[in-house]
């Protein structure tokens, strides 16, 4: 018997080591012997340009591609990813046939787990924690394109995984939304093994413990950029505007 | 306006079919005037209604078992590879027999009851419902697919709470399509040997000069087919309110 975690509570960290990843699309390699550390505890962000392997290399950790050999993927405490890794895309992949509430509780509808009423409170309190109380029985087709992301990252908490794993979660709202919705992500997702691949220089510098830049062909990534202080930063911190001027760059090259 | 439109569009076409019929003075046994037909229709309700209704019944029972046995067929086919591999081919070339070539086979095998027109109508509408289903299970948004997998699901809980309910917009158009031939599954089942119903009526209407009763049983035929395709729609309408609205482009203009 597990104990009693609050809605949202971060189970204990893991770190991830992805090393001598190899992938040859059509024939040409997209990269060799790529390595990449995600600390535990610790948003690591990657960016760069759309081609480069940032999401095969996401799904490689998600368990959705085939590795291919001699690729590795390890957690660092030498156990299986299997189970600990929770995924959130681009589109919030919300069912249109399920409310609000279902659909975060839709990882347990899958596992077919019991609804038990502390799942269901578990659910609310999300929902809450997002800023969405009262719309639980709405369909997602009502919500606007920013509170259906909150439904997808109240999802993505609900699953307890310690690996979180995100795909330009952000880059289809507008900038306003975007902003207040990294603040969320970043209050929620600490304590968690965090993957964030992007395309938005800024917001890999709000979000990142440790900043990654992957470019070339066959590509690369270049040393860790590790921004002072801590996530959320702000949008206008000075020496988040200097790094993203020598993030630019580096990408760039 | 709405509602007047079609009502102007039905008296001009009468108007029309009323004219020709007086101004090139056809006798009454080659193309009756739309009067005539109205008064044949009042003159033979009884014998209508009785034919009517077993027609109706055939449609009804044949749309029936045909909508259930398509729908098992394809979740069969989507869930498990075996019978994919070994039924896909049976069931398209099975396809390539015109069905209309079997109606004298079925009344042989299952006699001049409602059993061969039931038979007739289930077969006929048996391969659109399973084509529209099996399409629909298998162009699941990959992005659900990738969730499921990352939430643990098992293949037949993705099927089940996912490809399913995702699938069901593409079955709904195949139960439409399924309505709209339904009728003339019964009916040319009817006219290959039966002792009732409306296909049989027309049939000795036509044999016997009679064509204002072989036009009523036809305008009671169409009054169906109409019916039972809006009563569908309206049915799966209301039953997934999430779906897009098909006819939203022709009620903008």
């Amino acid at each position: 018997m597990h104990a009693f975690t609050p809605p949202g509570s971060a189970p204990a960290s893991v770190s991830v080591t992805v090393s001598r990843a190899r992938l040859t699309y059509g024939g040409a390699p997209l990269f060799e012997d790529l390595t990449l550390r995600l600390e535990a505890a610790e948003v690591t962000c990657l960016l760069g340009p759309s081609g480069v392997g940032k999401t095969t290399l996401l799904r490689l950790i998600a368990g959705l591609a085939e590795p291919e050999p001699p690729t590795t993927v390890t957690a660092g405490d030498g156990r299986p990813l299997t189970g600990r890794v929770a995924y959130m895309a681009q589109q919030d992949l919300l069912m249109p046939w399920l409310s609000v509430l279902d659909n975060v509780l839709l990882g347990a509808r899958l596992r077919g787990e019991r609804r038990s009423p502390d799942l269901i409170a578990d659910a609310r309190g999300l929902l809450a924690r997002v800023g969405l109380e009262g719309r639980e029985r709405d369909r997602p087709a009502a919500l606007s394109g920013g509170q259906r992301q909150r439904v997808a990252l109240a999802r993505t908490l609900m699953e307890h995984r310690p690996v979180v794993l995100m795909d330009e979660p952000f880059s289809a709202l507008d900038a306003i939304t975007r902003l207040r919705l990294q603040e969320l992500a970043a209050e929620l997702l600490a304590g968690r093994t965090v993957l964030l691949v992007t395309h938005d220089p800024l917001e890999a510098l709000r979000l990142g413990h440790r900043v990654h830049a992957m470019t070339g062909m066959p590509a690369t990534i270049g040393p860790a950029l590790e921004p002072p202080g801590l996530p959320p930063r702000a949008p206008d911190d000075p020496t988040v505007l200097a790094l993203q001027g020598e993030l630019l760059r580096r990408l760039a090259a | 306006m709405r509602l007047l439109r079609p009502l102007v569009t039905l008296a001009v076409l009468l108007a029309t079919w009323q004219a020709v019929v007086w101004l090139a003075e056809l006798p009454r046994f080659i193309l009756p005037g739309p009067l005539a037909v109205a008064a044949a229709l009042e003159r033979n309700a009884g014998l209508l209604l009785m034919h009517a209704g077993t027609t109706l019944a055939e449609i009804l029972i044949g749309l029936a078992l045909g909508v259930l046995l398509g729908g098992a067929s394809a979740i069969l086919l989507a869930g498990v590879r075996t019978a994919r591999r070994w039924l896909m081919l049976v069931l398209v070339v099975s396809q390539a027999i015109p069905v209309f070539a079997l109606a004298p086979l079925l009344v042989l095998w299952l006699g001049y009851g409602m059993a061969s027109k039931i038979a007739m109508t289930t077969l006929i509408i048996y391969f659109p419902v399973t084509t529209a289903l099996f399409d629909g299970l298998r162009r699941t948004e990959p992005g659900w697919l990738d969730l499921a997998r990352t939430m643990g699901a098992s293949r037949a809980a993705t099927l089940w709470h996912v490809r399913l309910p995702a699938a069901l917009p593409a079955f709904a158009s195949g139960v439409r399509v399924a309505a709209a031939v339904a009728p003339i599954g019964a009916v040319i089942g009817e006219w290959v040997g039966s002792s009732a119903g409306l296909g049989y009526l027309m049939l000795h209407a036509n044999a016997r000069m009679q064509v204002d009763l072989l036009f009523a049983a036809l305008f009671v035929l169409g009054a169906f087919a109409v019916t039972l395709y809006s009563l569908t729609d309206a049915l799966l309408r209301r039953a997934l309110p999430w779906q897009p609205d098909s006819h939203a482009f022709d009620e903008r203009d």
